[in-house]
């Protein structure tokens, strides 16, 4: 099946503010973090499964995050992945005159990619090299 | 040492400034923070977990522990060298750190800016042009009966906003649930809006429509389509009701009007909601800030410098041109040559190409925690935690100043960030005059 063109939305959440405080190299902050929270219904339509992994690529980049099915449904073709590097691969730099880039309300495509490996903080934040 | 019980301590997460917590704590370790929401338990109990307690250099690909006078200096050094430093941070520390920190920027030249630049830098613009009819939290508590959370989600971000200020709180005037009404306006179904009497779904990027479309609605004018962002005229027509028959109104606003298409354009037709609002009833906005300290930020750097954020003083006076002389703009631009960054984490919050443009250059980074942008540091020097190992002055959303406390001794060695700043200062000012 093809992707869902979806509207990405970042954001903080709970389990992502607790983690952070113990620390961003934690575990429980990668697996709070590297998420991408999906509609029910958008997951059955995509075919994926919970905590399968998918890929999300917006204009200016692209991500491998592990779905989950929303809690905070119903948000039909949106998804939200918590602040983080992880979320930041995808945003551009225009602030449109206001110092603030588009941080939610961007266009995405969402797929699955169950083979794909979602990259740790150290690998994700690492680009001095390229 | 025994265990001990602070009663009072202020919680140092978000800027909801949470006053009564009660802090049972043995040496340095922190046993338990009552009355604290699940963040705030976190900062308290795990405020040892991750830690660096050592400054230090970069010598090739690793970080070496060195001396604090050996960091001061590496740091000095880089930030006198600098033709256009950015000093990046700042809402996370104390008033009087950060007033340190415009000092510095001022000595060194640099570009001075908060993490408002990403969070509610829109809602100031917002307020430049539409002013703001607003009033402490104590207010809205006893008073409102009509509460809107407009694209943000408290549950999540300012967990015990619901209890303290809005809903589920004891006032003198509205005493429970039964009192006040809830609005909640989002694009999902957040555990906000699962409280709310009246949910409105909207669509991405539709707020500044559907703030116009109430607006028009308060005018006892005609809204000629069918529905406005996704929600139907008459709910819109229903809503706008609700809200001139209130007594006392209150509307709290998050990033998604800031962080979405529209942005500083949003923040500005949601205050001139509020304002069109006080000529039928009484209607309050308080923005929802995200950082404990982004509102003392704002008011220290306004102090200082005339302006909030974003502000370059590489001229020797302070200008303030958001797009131009904000960090991710600098920073897009490739402009930046070094960075000292205070509590934040730019590296993994910037946007990819910004954070990119950061690693590229020396970053000096005060910090209590490790995080991506230490790791890339040329310099890391420890810093107390504000709140909970160091007090200081914070400022709460509503402007309101608080005395953040002291529980605990910091890790041996590690300072505030008030005398690593100090110290910085004092080794720039024996560095003589810039090239």
């Amino acid at each position: 099946m093809p992707g869902l063109e979806v509207t990405v939305i970042s954001g903080r959440s709970l389990s992502q503010a607790r983690s952070r405080e113990r620390g961003k190299f934690s575990d429980e902050y990668s697996r709070s973090v590297a998420i991408c929270e999906i509609d029910p219904d958008d997951v059955k339509e995509l075919g994926a499964l919970e905590g399968e992994n998918v890929r999300v690529k917006t204009e200016f980049g692209e991500v491998v995050l592990r779905a989950t099915i929303s809690r905070q449904a119903p948000h039909r073709r949106i998804v939200f992945i918590p602040y983080g590097a992880w979320a930041s691969m995808l945003f551009g730099t225009s602030t449109h005159t206001s110092g603030m880039p588009t941080l939610k309300g961007l266009k995405a495509t969402l797929e699955r990619a169950p083979e794909a490996k979602v990259a740790s903080l150290q690998e994700i934040t690492s680009m001095k090299t390229k | 040492m025994p265990r001990t019980t602070l009663q009072n301590v202020l919680c140092t997460f978000c800027a909801s400034g949470c006053d009564n917590l009660e802090i049972t704590y043995d040496g340095r370790i922190v046993d338990s923070a009552r009355n604290g929401c699940a963040i705030s338990v976190s900062r308290f109990t795990t405020a040892d977990e991750s830690r660096i307690l050592k400054p230090l250099v970069r010598k090739g690909r690793t970080l070496r522990p060195t001396t604090f006078a050996g960091s001061i200096d590496r740091a000095a050094r880089i930030l006198h060298n600098a033709k256009y430093p950015l000093l990046y941070g700042w809402s996370q520390t104390s008033c009087e750190a950060i007033s340190k920190g415009i000092e510095l920027a001022e000595l060194v030249g640099g570009l001075i800016d908060n993490t408002t630049t990403s969070c509610h830098g829109p809602t100031i613009l917002g307020v430049q042009d539409a002013g703001e009819a607003t009033c402490t939290l104590g207010e809205v508590r006893h008073s409102a009966d009509l509460i809107i959370y407009w694209a943000c989600n408290p549950v999540h971000s300012h967990p015990r906003h619901t209890d303290r200020y809005t809903i589920f709180s004891e006032g003198r005037f509205r005493k429970t649930r039964k009192d006040r009404k809830l609005i909640v306006v989002d694009v999902r179904k957040t555990d906000t809006a699962k409280l709310a009497d009246r949910f409105i779904q909207i669509q991405p990027n539709g707020d500044y429509e559907l703030l116009t479309a109430l607006r028009t609605a308060i005018k006892g004018e005609e809204i000629e389509q069918d529905s406005v962002a996704g929600v139907p005229v008459d709910t819109i027509e229903e809503i706008a009701d609700m809200m001139m028959e209130c007594e006392f109104g209150a509307l709290f606003f998050g990033l998604g009007l800031t962080m979405s298409m529209g942005k500083h354009r949003n923040t500005e037709a949601a205050l001139a909601l509020v304002r069109d609002l006080n000529y039928v009833t009484k209607f309050v906005v308080v923005p929802m800030r995200g950082w404990f300290n982004v509102t003392g930020a704002n008011e220290v750097s306004t102090w200082q410098t005339g302006y909030p954020y974003a502000v370059d003083l590489t001229q020797g006076y302070p200008r303030f041109n958001p797009g131009d002389t904000s960090a991710i703009d600098a920073l897009a631009r490739g402009e930046v040559d070094a960075a000292l960054v205070v509590a934040s984490d730019p590296v993994s919050h910037f946007p990819r190409a910004a954070a990119k443009s950061l690693l590229e250059i020396p970053i000096v980074t005060v910090e209590p925690k490790r995080t991506p942008t230490s790791d890339a540091s040329e310099v890391v020097i420890p810093s107390a935690i504000i709140g909970v190992e160091a007090a200081g002055t914070i400022y709460r959303i509503d402007g309101v100043p608080l005395e953040a406390k002291k529980v605990i001794e910091p890790p041996l060695g590690v300072r505030t960030d008030e005398e690593i700043l100090d110290a910085i200062i004092r080794r720039v000012k024996k560095m003589g005059a810039r090239r």
